[in-house]
């Protein structure tokens, strides 16, 4: 969370400038995945559960290394595996973890219809507040990732909060702090961003991969985490990285035209009916008419 | 008097009327961030979200009631597309010469099908939104687009059909309450339906 309001500028009796004082950094934060360097030892798995106080849950087995075949309510990180074969027909592990993207336009948020039950910081993080949350699930329909879940108990919806709670503390997610190959990193958007390029510069250049880039999906504005993937022309093959996700055209209709086209037929009507009265008013039986 | 609707025809209506109700309040306060005071008035918005579809289970069960009841009633005849082209003379109050009808105007079974047809609309995408996870998900936002579409033709039905049976028909609101209509009653707004119950 943002503490830029409580940045030192100016301190009683000091000898030269606030340390820190004047710097401009971007407030946005950004974790980075590096899917090249990941072994899928699902370190940041364990980390999610336990920072945030989840209960270990039955896998499922599915003829893959895979915990289970999606994140779960209350399993909101998941290393998605994959086999893949290249076009030259080697073999290729894909290790990819799957959570919240923390979208700067975040579908769930347009989609939510209860009041405080979506926000978005000014660090670019999206948290779901469960004592808002009507458990309508139209945030499921408004996420182009699939990542919010519906806890059946509770009637609340859950995801990954990108550890909100130790963010605004100055730490960095515990997914982050768990991982042993480096393959995570937590930061300023601005550093996440070059630090993927140079990243993804050398994969082209010295790795042999020539379609190695950085995800970072425009369609939803960019995104508070962000891929380095071997290939980016092919997020598909990750098990399920859409190309170009965006929010969907049907909730911008439904969130847009609509709702303006609805209140103007519902006001139109009563509108209507009232100007109907006052100018022709109610129907006479002529109680002595002759059969 | 004349009957016009009998006790079990009067129940369904109004607990059609009250279920539809209770779902276009909760419903609208989930539509519009200015409506959502609404959900708090009925309990919330969680207590509003969880009884919406089962309340809504009950309205649709009242309509389709009324399809098995009233069907031949609502079928369209050739006398109501004679009533339908002098419709224009009935909405400026010029009801002396219109064509003959039976039970039901022509206003009133387009009303009938049209909550008809947006029930089933309604039920489909509804029990589609109840389990979203269930749905593919480029399928999930087309379906509440097409649900809030078909609530809103409901709505708009359901503002000229209130309008019409109280403010407008006088006597009608009375009919669907007590059940009775005068002979003249009869005689002037469903004058076939008049000589059919009557004999006259």
């Amino acid at each position: 969370m943002s503490t830029s309001t409580l940045r030192v500028q100016a301190i009683s009796g000091h000898s030269g400038a606030a340390p820190g004082a004047g710097t401009q950094r971007g407030e946005r934060v950004a974790k980075l995945i590096d899917t090249t360097t990941c072994i899928g030892c699902k370190a940041c798995e364990v980390a999610c559960l336990e920072w945030n106080d989840l209960p270990f849950r039955d896998t499922f087995f599915d003829n893959t290394y895979q915990t289970m075949p999606e994140t779960a309510w209350n399993y909101w990180n998941l290393i998605q595996f994959r086999e893949h074969t290249n076009a030259d027909g080697t073999l290729q592990w894909l290790m990819r973890k799957d959570q919240c993207m923390h979208c700067a336009e975040p579908g769930c948020l347009m989609a939510c219809p209860a009041d405080g039950a979506i926000v978005q910081y000014q660090n670019g993080i999206v948290d779901f507040q469960q004592e808002y949350c009507i458990g309508c699930q139209y945030c499921v329909a408004g996420c182009p990732f699939n990542i919010p879940k519906f806890n059946p108990a509770t009637k609340k919806m859950f995801k990954c909060t990108l550890c909100t709670d130790r963010v605004s503390q100055g730490l960095e997610p515990a997914c982050i702090k768990a991982c042993p190959t480096g393959c995570l990193h937590f930061g300023a958007k601005e550093d996440m961003t070059a630090l993927a390029e140079s990243r993804a510069a050398q994969l082209r250049q010295h790795g042999g991969h020539k379609n190695a880039g950085v995800y970072d999906p425009a369609g939803v504005g960019g995104a508070s985490v962000m891929y380095v993937l071997h290939d980016v022309t092919n997020p598909e093959a990750y098990g399920g990285l859409p190309k170009n996700p965006r929010v969907p055209l049907s909730v911008k209709l439904w969130k847009g035209p609509l709702k303006w086209l609805g209140n103007l037929a519902m006001v139109g009507g009563l509108l209507g009916v009232t100007l109907h009265y006052l100018r022709f008013g109610p129907k006479h039986v002529d109680e002595k008419e002759r059969v | 008097m004349i009957l016009r609707y009998t006790m079990l025809e009067r129940a369904i209506h109004w607990l059609s009327a009250l279920t539809y109700m209770y779902v276009l309040a909760t419903g609208l306060a989930f539509y519009s961030p200015h409506l959502y005071w609404v959900a708090a008035i009925l309990g919330g918005g969680p207590t509003s979200r969880f009884w919406h579809p089962w309340i809504a289970l009950i309205f649709v069960a009242t309509v389709v009631w009324m399809l098995r009841t009233w069907l031949a009633d609502m079928r369209i005849t050739d006398s109501d597309r004679a009533w339908g082209r002098a419709m224009d003379r009935y909405v400026r109050n010029e009801d002396q010469d219109l064509p003959p009808i039976d039970r039901f105007n022509l206003g009133q079974k387009y009303f009938f099908w049209t909550m008809l047809s947006a029930a089933v609309v309604l039920l489909a995408t509804g029990a589609a939104m109840w389990f979203p996870a269930l749905l593919p998900l480029g399928v999930r936002p087309v379906v509440i687009l097409v649900h809030v579409a078909a609530a809103l033709i409901t709505v708009g039905a359901f503002i000229i059909h209130v309008y019409m049976g109280t403010a407008v028909v006088r006597g009608g609101f009375s009919s669907i309450i007590r059940g009775e209509v005068s002979p003249a009653w009869a005689r002037t707004h469903h004058r076939l339906w008049y000589h059919r119950v009557t004999g006259k």
